[in-house]
């Protein structure tokens, strides 16, 4: 998705090289490409950035006229997510992982490394333009972490000898082509299989036992698996199924519409990633089913802009389907079946995974989610009823429709049928993908993947549980712990406060802004933890958590907001040592420290004497005459 | 047949097919606490001001459709206590200094403080920097106090069909820009006219020239508490100040 650093002249790149003629010739193929639909609007910003390297002024207004949007909307939707850049970046955009098991493998201490060597400061561009260094939301390598991206590629398991080299290659501006081919190695890592990663179907097969079923025993079947969505809000499948095909048609020419959700941003979870890198067929053998069952003729895949190096196989995928007449007219022989299947990038921005967001993005707006209801079912995307399911619950679907309802409904237990995947990482001997029936408990899946001394388990990301040690007893299932799929480790020697605080800082990052609690209630509590991190902290601010914490939990607009302090309730609950330690005292501490807002002028003055500084005592005697 | 009504702290409100909590209650005389909300405009339930209780849940009136039997809590402590939490959120997040505001007594956040009782900022100030726009000859833009309740947005977009505004960044960044490749609202088809110059329930949009022809002390919440005006038109931007 991103330029290779050749393709422009060495020179520090400003708003003021991009003349508007100029930048709306390069742009217009791109335009062009998309017919100028404003519903494309994020698909062009991405590639206009590809080209350009950046979206300079210029490039906003010519690619606003071209899709007739008025230019502030254009503006707006480039100022919503991460991956999209107002300001020039480095020729060589390096991103690191800043998930907590990225940190917890040192990505902390190599970013600085990195830096260090190419002498910048995190977050800035290189003086010469060539390279910027930063940090990203997880992107989902948690099992072969510390991982980074570079220009949108994934580099997995970084070590120190690694980073040196990245530094002495980016100095040397040698093309991305000519970097060492096992840096970017993806691993799968799957550990267990059940029925799901040990099925051996080829593509088409699931599609072709939905046309023997026929729609209506095809939509019994999945009544009677008892599908609920793997996404997390757990959702029954047949139920959205039913209803979208059931909805009215709001524009009499248009049609239905399967999406599927990749974009797999809760930090701690990678399993959709393995099933779109080795079981495409079957992600995309269930939107058919899917499409097949409610009457859609457009599927549509939203897959998280920190995977877009998938992006060429998945599109080599359905091409193979096009020749094989599972995409297309006449799909699978039927005449009357029409279906294809269109991918989508998002850019950076958890909050597209709530499905209304994730439709407001696929529209080419800012990923703001919608007022329900209306529900998606009854008005997605187009404002038609629209299917919106996980990867890994169009998988099992696709699984329900060639072995039927009762198979399904005979794996897990009887409210949480059939199995999941769970993303495993941290403090554990093989990190990886396990498919387990759900009911499994926490102690056997930590018995499983080598988890020696675990203290907690994060189980469903930030937005899930921690569970303590006196839980590990715990099923995984929607009626006892819930989860999309990550489960975290962390081992005894790890310190579960910053490990909220890490979490703490993700959810300020990621909130969209749209409501009030979120927007500066998220932002408040990161501010909370760091003040407790610099040791100002003190019983005050413990009860402030606690304080915004249920006004998040009531008022905000959606499960972002709604779970952003369920990290920190828990650990203060479960973990209260980590945090109290760190008080100050426990009344009341002020953020503020006079002699480190100091520290400024004495670096401007290159001073660090005695009296450069403000000792605590002789400060409270000069503040208080 | 009996019309349908919910029940609001207790009282039976009628309501007619359609409408939301806040407007059954708005007819009935009822204040809900409110700042992205217009009556003009399409509800968008950003600000929570209005969090009320449905049945139990916490949702927001101005978005929510009204059910018949639906037992509704709206002027409670604990809602109250969490309007005041995101008054002052409000109040921090962006740079809002009543005193020297040519908008005070005519300010809907500012009334609102004053009616739950909001006592001091409560938590750190955020004090961003947003530098004001004074480019047009008309309208005076003060960023430093938008509270991102899109009313500008929605104006321009839905009524004057120019567009002029609308919101970019993400999060705590998140902030009002106008529709002009340098930046500058002089730069857009924006005018006096335009229903966007009056719909600002905080001092942002600002006609030039008119700051304090009505004293302060004289103007229309320093007369009454906002929660006495239900049902009266709110205030309608710089155009009040003249009246």
């Amino acid at each position: 998705m991103d330029r290779d650093p050749r393709w422009l002249p060495e020179m520090v790149v400003t708003d003021e090289c991009f003349d508007a003629t100029g930048v709306a010739e390069l742009l217009q193929p791109i335009v062009d490409r998309h017919r100028r639909e404003p519903e494309r609007l994020l698909q062009i910003l991405l590639e206009a950035q590809g080209v350009l390297g950046y979206l300079p002024r210029t490039a906003l207004t010519a690619i606003a006229d071209a899709v007739e949007l008025p230019r502030a909307r254009v503006e707006g939707v480039a100022g919503f997510y991460s991956f999209l850049h107002l300001q020039p970046v480095g020729r060589y955009r390096i991103l690191f992982s800043d998930n907590v098991t990225d940190r917890m493998l040192g990505s902390v201490e190599l970013m600085d490394r990195l830096c260090n060597r190419l002498w910048i400061e995190r977050g800035k561009v290189s003086e010469d333009g060539l390279v910027s260094v930063d940090t990203t939301s997880c992107t989902g390598m948690c099992d072969q972490g510390p991982a980074l991206l570079v220009n949108g590629q994934p580099l997995t398991r970084i070590s120190a000898e690694r980073i040196d080299r990245i530094s002495e290659l980016a100095r040397a501006q040698v093309p991305m082509t000519d970097w060492p081919r096992e840096w970017f190695v993806v691993a799968d890592n799957v550990r267990r299989r059940d029925v799901l990663l040990a099925s051996g179907w080829s593509a088409g097969d699931a599609m072709r036992a939905a046309v023997a079923r026929g729609r209506e025993r095809l939509l019994d079947e999945m009544k009677r698996s008892n599908l609920r969505g793997r996404g997390g809000a757990g959702f029954t499948t047949h139920t959205k199924w039913e209803s979208a095909r059931r909805a009215p048609c709001r524009d009499p020419q248009g049609s239905r519409y399967v999406v599927c959700n990749a974009d797999e941003g809760e930090p701690g979870t990678f399993k959709d990633r393995v099933l779109l890198a080795s079981h495409a067929d079957l992600v995309f053998d269930g939107m058919s089913v899917a499409a097949f069952a409610i009457g859609a003729e457009k599927g549509l895949l939203y897959l998280r802009g920190e995977y877009a190096w998938l992006l060429p196989a998945l599109n080599g995928n359905l091409m193979r389907r096009r020749q094989n007449g599972l995409l297309g007219v006449a799909v699978c022989g039927q005449s009357d079946w029409k279906f294809d299947i269109d991918i989508h990038l998002g850019a950076g921005a958890y909050v597209c995974g709530e499905e209304t967001a994730l439709l407001e993005s696929l529209e080419g707006r800012r990923g703001v989610p919608r007022i329900r209801p209306p529900y998606p079912a009854q008005q997605g995307y187009r404002d038609q009823p629209t299917v919106v399911n996980n990867v890994e619950t169009l998988c099992k679907a696709a699984l329900i429709a060639l072995r039927g309802g009762a198979w399904f409904a005979g794996l897990g237990s009887k409210q949480s049928t059939g199995t999941k995947l769970l993303s495993i990482a941290g403090d554990v001997e093989s990190p990886g993908v396990y498919e387990y029936p759900f009911g499994v408990s926490i102690n056997q899946v930590l018995n499983d993947c080598g988890a020696g001394n675990a203290q907690a388990v994060q189980v469903g990301g930030p937005s899930g549980n921690c569970l303590a040690t006196h839980e590990f007893t715990r099923r995984i299932a929607f009626e006892d712990v819930p989860t999309a799929g990550a489960f975290t480790v962390f081992g005894a020697h790890r310190d579960m406060f910053e490990v909220a605080r890490n979490f703490a800082h993700f959810f300020a990052h990621e909130s969209c802004g749209f409501c009030t609690p979120c927007r500066v209630g998220t932002t408040l509590v990161a501010n909370c933890m760091d003040k407790i991190a610099n040791g100002n902290g003190s019983q005050y601010d413990i009860s402030e958590i606690f304080r915004i914490h249920r006004l998040l939990h009531a008022a905000s607009h959606c499960g972002l907001g709604q779970t952003a302090c369920n990290p920190l309730f828990d650990t203060l609950n479960k973990f209260r040592p980590a945090y109290e330690r760190r008080l100050r005292s426990l009344d009341f501490a002020p953020a503020f420290d006079l002699d480190q807002a100091l520290s400024v002028a004495r670096q401007m003055t290159g001073r660090d004497d005695p009296a450069a500084h403000f000792s605590r005592a002789a400060g409270f005697q000069r503040a208080d005459p | 047949m009996n019309a349908p009504s919910l029940l609001l702290d207790g009282l039976p409100v009628p309501f007619s097919d359609g409408q939301t909590i806040m407007e059954a209650a708005t007819v009935a005389g009822i204040f809900i606490p409110h700042l992205c909300h217009h009556p003009e405009f399409k509800p968008q339930g950003s600000c929570k001001l209005c969090t009320v209780k449905a049945n139990g849940r916490y949702v927001s009136a101005c978005t929510m459709p009204a059910k018949d039997g639906m037992e509704v809590e709206n002027n409670s402590p604990d809602l109250n206590d969490k309007r005041r939490t995101l008054l002052q959120m409000l109040f921090v997040e962006g740079n809002h200094f009543c005193p020297s505001c040519e908008k005070s007594g005519n300010c809907l956040l500012q009334a609102l403080a004053y009616e739950l009782e909001m006592l001091t900022p409560h938590f750190t100030q955020f004090y961003p920097d947003r530098p004001v726009d004074a480019s047009h000859p008309e309208v005076l833009l003060d960023f430093n106090r938008c509270i991102l309740c899109e009313l500008c947005v929605r104006a321009s977009r839905d009524v004057d069909r120019k567009n002029v505004f609308a919101l970019s960044g993400r999060g705590i960044g998140k902030h009002l820009i106008v529709n002009a490749e340098s930046g500058r609202l002089a730069d857009t088809g924006f005018s006096l006219a335009d229903k966007a110059a009056h719909v600002c329930p905080v001092g942002v949009i600002l006609e030039k020239r008119q700051g304090f022809l009505q004293p302060i002390g004289c103007r229309r919440y320093d007369l009454q508490p906002i929660g006495m005006q239900v049902g009266r038109p709110p205030a309608t931007g710089s155009s009040e100040q003249g009246s």
